[in-house]
């Protein structure tokens, strides 16, 4: 069996059901802080560009992951909020549950299955859910990634795109490095397009877009996060130090930019790089520049020629004006920091190093 | 008396996170814990395989099982389908359970966990939320942070317009009907209860130590826990 053979076989094993149509969408706690314009612009592709039925629920909450993964939140807890989550999915009469955050995807994968192995914990959450709150609830048929529906869609987000990830200037295919946030399919492969080794769901859409993704020997390193380490003064050195192990993996590669499918991990490989430079004296991209970090939904966005400032690119400490030079993108530097009431806002500090734009 | 044991073997984390591990290190090799710390997640289910009840507390009471930052890439690579980082949360879990974190500098670091992230959760039904975020605590989010802070109605309202208002765009408020729900749920399965055990916990610590202590977030308790471990600092 030739290398290639045996790639397209364990290809197979890592497809999965993405549903066609009408999602519950459940937002990101992280992403609606750090990358609100994320969400937003996703949600208007899906329902404009491709012409999907979403709902958004004001009344669904935080899944509590970081409360889980920071071990506050009891196991208990964090499955009869899921239930709720679940119960207002039915109440809204959908069967598909579409999710922002990866660390929530990789928790409801975790406790579909052990209800799936244990129904005896199943039914006492639904106790504890109906003692709580009158409510009951049913799985949901569907359970995707938003990554995973942006991929789905790739080909026609490509069809429709005004820019591809190509260098204006050269011709060539934008270099690019994929990160894949560690619970999307480390956890349970089999629910990753691509699975934990191979992941395909961010380099799928890069190389559709025209874009070349970048293997390098840290790819499949964490970002750092961590948890109780980040939030912890005590232990933050920990996130840094991974996100700065990455980075000198990537430099020799000279990335045109980042593709993130982790609210969190774009969080830190953006901070990160202001940080680095601050305490090292080092910047990865060109000329004091770093290299822009952006989200799947940002960038898929970007191609459809979305305004960057409409989907927030201005909220990246790490600038991304380098990648829209690039890419040819015709944009308004002078409206980077205007507000909703249209006024134009006092203008960020400027790093010691990290170029601002 | 019941065994330590079964107390753990009661959490399915930790029925479902030990098969049978061979000890051949793999999961220390890709643990980025273990590439930063003394930290060695082979060693750890290697002495969960023994159920030694005198072990199992020496590891509920130290600093060992915080080291993990529950990425799970331990669970991808384990040739034995183990997941150490579920055993680490079943042996969290318990450490909080025995009272035994309180022996730990790191384990007593759950009470400024719980002040930032499980009190965010119970007011406003998200994990973190930027009214209460800022620079002084976490300088790494950088100017841009400061910027968006000094004009979040400005910059939030642009992705959806209902921030801390009724709505469905970016840091909508939640509506109090399903903060209620939360509370409810959060009581009926016990983690209120533990969230008032870290705070009484904390304050006898703080009592213990001579630190002042209050019902604020910054109080000098919390400030000295979030900054420092015994490893950083003398008793």
């Amino acid at each position: 069996m030739s290398k290639t053979e045996r790639g397209q076989f364990i290809w197979k094993d890592f497809q999965k059901e993405i549903a066609d149509d009408h999602y519950y969408y459940v937002r990101s706690c992280i992403r609606q802080n750090f990358f609100p314009g994320a969400e937003d612009v996703f949600i208007k592709m899906v329902t404009k560009d491709l012409n999907k039925d979403l709902v958004l629920d004001p009344a669904h909450t935080t899944c509590t992951g970081i409360g889980y993964h920071t071990d506050l939140v009891k196991m208990e807890t964090t499955m009869t909020v899921i239930a709720r989550q679940f119960a207002m999915m039915n109440q809204a009469g959908y069967k598909n549950l579409l999710v922002s955050c990866v660390t929530s995807f990789g928790l409801y994968n975790e406790i579909l299955e052990i209800w799936e192995e244990y129904p005896e914990i199943k039914e006492k959450v639904g106790e504890y859910l109906h003692k709580a709150t009158g409510r009951t609830f049913k799985v949901p048929e569907n359970l995707v990634h938003a990554s995973d529906l942006i991929y789905k869609y790739k080909d026609e987000i490509s069809a429709r795109a005004k820019y591809r990830l190509i260098n204006r200037e050269t011709g060539e295919p934008l270099r690019v490095v994929d990160h894949i946030g560690c619970h999307y399919s480390k956890m349970f492969p089999e629910k990753g397009i691509g699975g934990a080794e191979r992941p395909r769901v961010l380099s799928g859409l890069v190389n559709t877009l025209g874009g070349k993704t970048i293997d390098y020997p840290e790819r499949r390193l964490c970002c750092g996060f961590g948890f109780r380490q980040y939030l912890l003064k005590s232990s933050r050195g920990y996130s840094l130090s991974c996100t700065y192990k990455k980075f000198k993996s990537m430099e020799p590669y000279k990335p045109d930019f980042i593709i993130t499918n982790c609210p969190g991990c774009n969080y830190f490989l953006d901070r990160w790089q202001y940080v680095i430079s601050d305490l090292r004296g080092e910047t990865y991209g060109h000329n004091g520049d770093g290299i822009p970090t952006l989200t799947y939904e940002e960038v898929a966005a970007l191609c459809l020629g979305y305004d960057p400032w409409d989907i927030g690119l201005q909220m990246h400490q790490t600038a991304v004006e380098p990648l829209l030079y690039k890419m040819g993108i015709e944009f308004n530097p002078a409206d980077k920091y205007k507000g909703y009431s249209g006024k134009n806002l006092e203008k960020p500090k400027i790093p010691e190093l990290l170029k601002a734009y | 008396m019941e065994k330590l044991f079964d107390r753990l073997k009661e959490d399915i984390r930790f029925v479902h996170g030990l098969n049978s591990c061979i000890n051949c290190g793999t999961c220390s090799a890709i643990c980025p814990a273990a590439s930063f710390w003394e930290y060695d997640p082979r060693e750890i289910v290697d002495q969960l395989q023994v159920e030694d009840d005198d072990i199992l507390e020496e590891l509920l009471g130290g600093e060992k099982i915080w080291y993990c930052g529950q990425c799970m890439s331990c669970k991808t690579r384990c040739p034995r389908d183990n997941t150490p980082g579920m055993l680490i949360q079943a042996l969290r879990n318990l450490s909080i359970e025995t009272g035994l974190y309180m022996n730990s500098s790191r384990g007593r670091q759950q009470y400024v966990l719980k002040k930032m992230i499980g009190d965010t959760i119970l007011a406003t039904g998200y994990c973190v939320h930027a009214d209460g975020l800022d620079t002084t605590m976490f300088p790494e989010q950088g100017p841009i942070w400061d910027w968006i802070r000094k004009n979040s109605k400005e910059v939030y309202n642009r992705f959806g317009n209902s921030y801390n208002s009724p709505g469905t765009g970016a840091l909508r408020k939640i509506p109090d009907e399903a903060i209620r729900e939360l509370h409810e749920i959060f009581r009926i399965t016990g983690t209120l209860q533990r969230f008032n055990r870290l705070e009484n916990d904390a304050a006898r610590q703080a009592k213990k130590t001579d630190t002042e202590f209050d019902s604020s977030i910054l109080n000098d308790y919390f400030l000295k826990t979030y900054t420092n471990t015994s490893e950083d600092v003398e008793d």
